[in-house]
């Protein structure tokens, strides 16, 4: 008998007129069959589905490039990795051992950090909840201590005099850089002069010593401006302390925010046409710096604390397909295994996903649905989408930020993590939870039993 | 599925355009939706359309069935087919 043609699930698209797309129809899908030359398959094989994925050799090209494109406008430029944005003990370390300090914002990732054997100088403890207990370990361990607020720097200045230590403290200066939503809950004011009142009160006294200044204005900045405005603030703060106290601040702390490739949810255009470069952002805070006017071995360390830029486009999540659907308007629905618990960025980004297995030339307009049993759990509203059938995989790209410390544990536990590394080997960096791990916090009350 | 019929004067073309003059709409087929429409215009049974796939792709029977019930939603859904 003749060999068979080619199975393709039967398909009718009925035809629109007049509604034409300008940007004429996406190209044909192309399936992302392997991660960083390991097989998709291979990895659920071993692994299991849904998996996340990251890309050790990409992680490193990032932090290196990013080094390289600020050290070429700026003599002195120190990274700390934000640990908020994936504190993975691997992803961190691969950071660590690029030279890049530890950025925590709470005393779990001070002490994670710190496991990992960074020491307290080292690390940037910023953020608005810093018990005495913690604040008292980092003065100690002469960690930089960015102060949010008054009742900060008073409860420093407190332990400072119950200790007789000294603590290395910069602040938190939140200011207005013409974007919108302001960033004011954090820090102290610039233009009210409450940052300078901070400044004052910190000068006056003997235990404090003031290393920094850092802001932080916002995140997913789609414009590089407002790092120069606000580099060019920080600037007048510095040439302040030099005036007024002869003392120049070590380094000026930028913060990040930098957007990634990711698409927001109702941003028309792709991330790629509309969100600054990595040199884009550089070049602004370096000429908001140079404003300075200091002499060359007084310009202060330029420290920042990329997260999202750097790793979101070095994870993946591969997910395996659970039904097909037709919804009761006609449209098609996909479900997955991995859902919002998995992909917490799912709730503002269209993360790109593609099939991992050749799916025909047939696409048809499709809603990603995750697999809880909620109505929020939506991947995609909307994309155009090749005709999967139930056990075909799909790639989720860029899903290397916030997702490994917002993800929940929502109906389903947490799955495997791995991590292909510049060898081409895979190594499990997390593994999947189960039941035991879940029930071992929790407590049965006699009674109840 | 015998109790669905193709509404009259339904064309459909060698390449897979398909006009329904009762409401001006038109649309594309691929070659396998194709040849299960062409069946449905000719009153085969569920059965039948299966077994005539399989005969000619490569393909299971299950698979088959599966992605026939939800051709013929579409189907339904564009009105193309009608309770007989």
């Amino acid at each position: 008998m003749a060999d068979k043609k080619r199975y393709e699930r039967p398909v009718i698209n009925k035809h629109y007129s007049g509604l034409m797309n300008k940007f004429g129809s996406r190209p044909t899908t192309a399936p992302k069959t392997e991660i960083d030359g390991v097989p998709v398959n291979d990895l659920v094989k071993q692994f299991g589905s849904p998996l996340y994925v990251f890309s050790e050799k990409q992680i490193r090209n990032n932090q290196r490039n990013a080094l390289r494109i600020f050290k070429t406008r700026y003599p002195k430029v120190q990274f700390a990795w934000s640990y908020k944005t994936n504190y993975l003990n691997a992803i961190c370390n691969i950071f660590h051992q690029e030279g890049s300090w530890a950025e925590v914002v709470s005393e779990f990732e001070y002490d994670k950090a710190r496991k990992l054997g960074i020491k307290g100088e080292h690390i940037i403890f910023n953020g608005p909840d810093k018990s005495r207990e913690a604040l008292l370990k980092a003065i100690k361990e002469k960690a930089k201590i960015h102060i949010d607020h008054f009742d900060e720097l008073y409860d420093i200045i407190e332990l400072t005099q119950e200790t007789n230590l000294k603590a290395q403290v910069a602040i938190r200066v939140n200011l207005d850089v013409g974007v919108y939503p302001k960033w004011d809950r954090f820090g102290f004011n610039y233009e009210n002069g409450e940052a300078t009142q901070a400044l004052k009160r910190i000068m006056m006294n003997k235990n404090l010593q003031l290393i920094g200044l850092h802001t932080h204005i916002g995140t997913y900045m789609m414009t590089a401006e407002a790092y120069r405005i606000a580099a060019s603030k920080l600037a007048s703060l510095a040439r302040f302390l030099k005036d007024e106290y002869d003392t120049i601040v070590n380094y000026i702390d930028m913060g990040g925010g930098f957007a990634s490739h990711n698409t927001l949810i109702g941003q028309y255009l792709p991330a790629e046409e509309v969100v600054p470069s990595m040199e884009q952002f550089a070049e602004a805070i370096a000429s908001g710096l140079y404003e300075l006017n200091f002499k060359v071995d007084e310009m202060p360390t330029l420290i920042l604390e990329t997260g999202r830029a750097l790793i979101d486009d070095t994870g993946y999540i591969i997910s395996t397909v659970l039904a097909n659907k037709r919804l009761s308007t006609g449209r098609r629905a996909l479900v997955i295994d991995a859902g919002v618990n998995l992909l917490f960025t799912g709730f503002w980004y269209k993360h790109s996903i593609n099939p991992a297995q050749d799916s025909g030339v047939n696409i048809e307009d499709t809603t990603i649905f995750g697999p809880l049993c909620m109505n929020i759990d939506v991947i995609r509203e909307t994309i155009n989408f090749p005709s999967l059938k139930k056990g075909d995989r799909v790639v989720i790209d860029y899903t290397g930020a916030y997702n490994n410390t917002q993800w929940m544990q929502f109906i389903n536990m947490r799955p495997n993590v791995v991590m292909v590394m510049e060898d081409s080997t895979v190594e499990l960096i997390r593994k999947s939870e189960n039941l035991d791990y879940m029930l071992n916090r929790e407590i049965l009350p006699d009674k109840l039993k | 599925m015998t109790n669905y019929i193709v509404p009259q004067n339904v064309a459909i073309s060698d390449s897979g355009f398909l006009f329904q003059p009762a409401t001006g709409e038109s649309y594309t087929l691929n070659e396998i939706g194709k040849l299960i429409f062409k069946m449905l215009q000719s009153n085969s049974s569920g059965e039948q359309i299966i077994e005539k796939v399989c005969e000619e792709y490569d393909a299971e029977a299950k698979s088959v069935e599966r992605d026939l019930e939800d051709f013929i939603t579409q189907l339904k859904h564009y009105s193309l087919l009608k309770l007989s």
